[in-house]
């Protein structure tokens, strides 16, 4: 994945693991926690927005479904933690393929209906299911993440593990982007004639993606309801799953760096937006105008082009020649 | 119509039987039957509608035929996908060179590998040692091939900052990069200059000294008589002639309607 990349990551996990250090109120780092779990959210959809060309809509109920399928096992049937997790994001992928293949051979955007229906569907089942799912009154006493004998019991401890399981995340996607696949992935999103004329079998890959990062939404489900230990419908309905779409189109669609940016923003900008109070709805919107105004492709990529000067000078360059070939 | 001595079946790389396609009540192609003997250049000409990027859309999947039937070196390949027939050794570029703008020069040479280069997504995500081997063969293979044509200084700009003659280069280095037994050119000097149109005959005709199966199509009549062994004139979806280009250039028909005087 190039050595700038790993050089960045080695900072990131530096600056990310010695923040607790600073940090001593615990409300911060409960807010820095779901923030790492956004980030494993956003990077799943990432892959599939930003290097397969598709949209999903879902991603909450991928999320519930993590959730409530750790919940319910470990809770009320005794299962051990980890496995059942494992056992989670397998059906979530199942599902996932089911609702994939149909959808993702036909051209266009048919996966964004079908996946908004199944959001709705699995809200619907969450509410609904009572005697199993608890209802609209949530489902409590979920045990806590623990390993061996070490139980993450509070959100100090429970940051070390979210955030490790974040960046690796981070670590693997950057490293598919940069392979074989990722090439693929990046080819048939830019432009899916060229990329099957080329040997990309497009359709096969689409549904390969959106199966990936439906699994990672499931593990940041379980690994959500096992930190909270309490889950309602609520958390999983459509407007999660636009949540996260919103934070692609501001760290960056198809920028990995640009997901985990946005997510960690839009996570903790509505809290620090409590102290407008009323108005916090109103600068939360102005502030995501403003974005998606000047940096169209997303805050990320456009820090960094406004700091990248020698790819300015080949831009300039180009217009140029650009320029000439006109006159010409 | 001979062409040379008698042929046998091994001989015929690519034959089209038939072949017909519509799109609404239009004919595109219209019963096309012909075949391309390997190691050679053939040229498909004809005026604009005739069918041409339409025939090259057929023989690689991207709009498969409603009847008749393509054989790729005796295998039938009009009922397999794009990324198949890719994979069995057809390559093409496109009338507007279709880049990845999104990924440098090398990378969109790198893409070109992908039937002939095994890395799955859990290679992708590990990089274990074996991946590792296979990227380095890749990148090393993308090099050498931008190196033949004249484009590794830029191996890693950005696509859209190319001239349209290297956008054109790079297209079909691309292509070359799957090893293709059978190339196909969609009007590759279009847009281009007169020198640069020289410079990219050139490299046809050496891509051909290397024993580089080719289909070309190109309005540029000039290229055409220069570089082709075969012709095959389309019109309306069907064949009105074909022969070598010299027996073309006296062909009334031929000459009357499409190579002007």
């Amino acid at each position: 994945m190039g050595k700038k990349n790993k050089i960045y990551l080695l900072i990131y996990a530096l600056a990310i693991f010695t923040l607790p250090a600073i940090l001593q109120n615990n409300y911060h780092l409960m807010v820095l926690n779901i923030a790492a779990l956004n980030i494993v959210v956003v990077i799943g959809l990432n892959l599939l927005m930003g290097y397969a060309g598709q949209i999903s809509l879902g991603h909450a109920a991928f999320f519930g479904l993590g959730a409530y399928l750790s919940a319910i096992f470990t809770t009320t049937y005794g299962f051990p933690l980890w496995p059942t997790m494992i056992m989670a994001m397998v059906f979530t992928g199942i599902i996932a393929n089911a609702i994939g293949i149909p959808t993702l051979k036909l051209e266009g955007h048919y996966l964004v209906m079908a996946t908004l229906g199944f959001n709705v569907i699995v809200y619907i089942v969450m509410v609904q299911l009572d005697a199993v799912t608890g209802g609209p009154s949530g489902f409590a006493g979920i045990p806590r993440l623990q390993i061996g004998n070490f139980a993450f019991d509070s959100d100090r401890r429970v940051y070390y593990l979210l955030w490790a399981v974040s960046i690796v995340v981070l670590f693997l996607s950057l490293n598919l982007i940069h392979s074989r696949v990722g090439r693929a992935m990046a080819a048939l999103s830019h432009n899916e004639i060229a990329a099957k004329c080329a040997g990309v079998d497009t359709e096969s890959y689409k549904v390969k993606i959106f199966v990936i990062s439906a699994v990672l939404a499931s593990l940041a489900g379980s690994l959500y309801a096992h930190y909270i230990t309490f889950i309602s419908p609520g958390t999983f309905s459509f407007f999660y799953s636009i949540q996260v779409v919103t934070m692609i189109l501001v760290g960056g669609m198809g920028s990995l760096w640009g997901s985990a940016f946005g997510a960690i923003l839009l996570t903790i900008l509505p809290e620090v937006l409590h102290a407008v109070k009323e108005y916090n709805v109103l600068i939360y919107g102005l502030i995501l105008m403003v974005v998606l105004v000047f940096f169209p492709r997303g805050l990320f990529p456009g820090i960094a082009e406004a700091f990248g000067k020698r790819r300015r000078e080949v831009l300039s360059d180009s217009r140029k020649q650009l320029a000439l070939e006109k006159r010409a | 119509m001979m062409r040379g001595a008698a042929l046998q079946g091994d001989q015929k790389i690519l034959e089209t039987r038939g072949l017909t396609l519509r799109f609404g009540g239009v004919e595109a192609l219209n019963g096309l039957s012909f075949f391309i003997t390997p190691h050679q250049i053939a040229s498909i000409i004809g005026p604009n509608g005739a069918g041409k990027t339409t025939l090259l859309n057929a023989i690689t999947g991207v709009y498969p035929p409603h009847t008749g039937e393509i054989f790729f070196r005796g295998t039938l390949i009009s009922r397999l996908k794009p990324f198949q027939i890719a994979a069995l050794g057809i390559n093409r570029t496109f009338q507007q060179a279709q880049l990845f703008s999104n990924m440098s020069v090398l990378e969109n040479v790198m893409v070109g590998m992908h039937p002939r280069t095994e890395a799955g997504f859990l290679g992708g995500v590990f990089h274990p040692p074996g991946e590792r081997k296979e990227e380095k063969k890749i990148r090393e293979k993308a090099e050498s091939l931008l190196d033949l044509f004249g484009l590794l200084p830029k191996a890693d700009w950005m696509p859209g900052h190319l001239s349209i003659a290297e956008q054109k280069r790079l297209e079909i280095s691309r292509a070359m990069a799957n090893e293709p037994e059978l190339l196909l050119l969609d009007e590759p000097v279009a847009g281009l200059n007169i020198r640069e149109t020289e410079a990219l005959g050139d490299l046809i005709i050496r891509l051909k000294e290397r024993g580089q199966t080719i289909i070309l199509v190109e309005h540029n009549m000039h290229l055409v008589m220069e570089v082709s062994d075969w012709l095959i004139v389309l019109h309306h979806g069907s064949k009105i002639g074909e022969g070598r280009p010299e027996e073309m250039q006296k062909d009334s028909r031929v000459v009357e309607a499409y190579l002007g005087t």
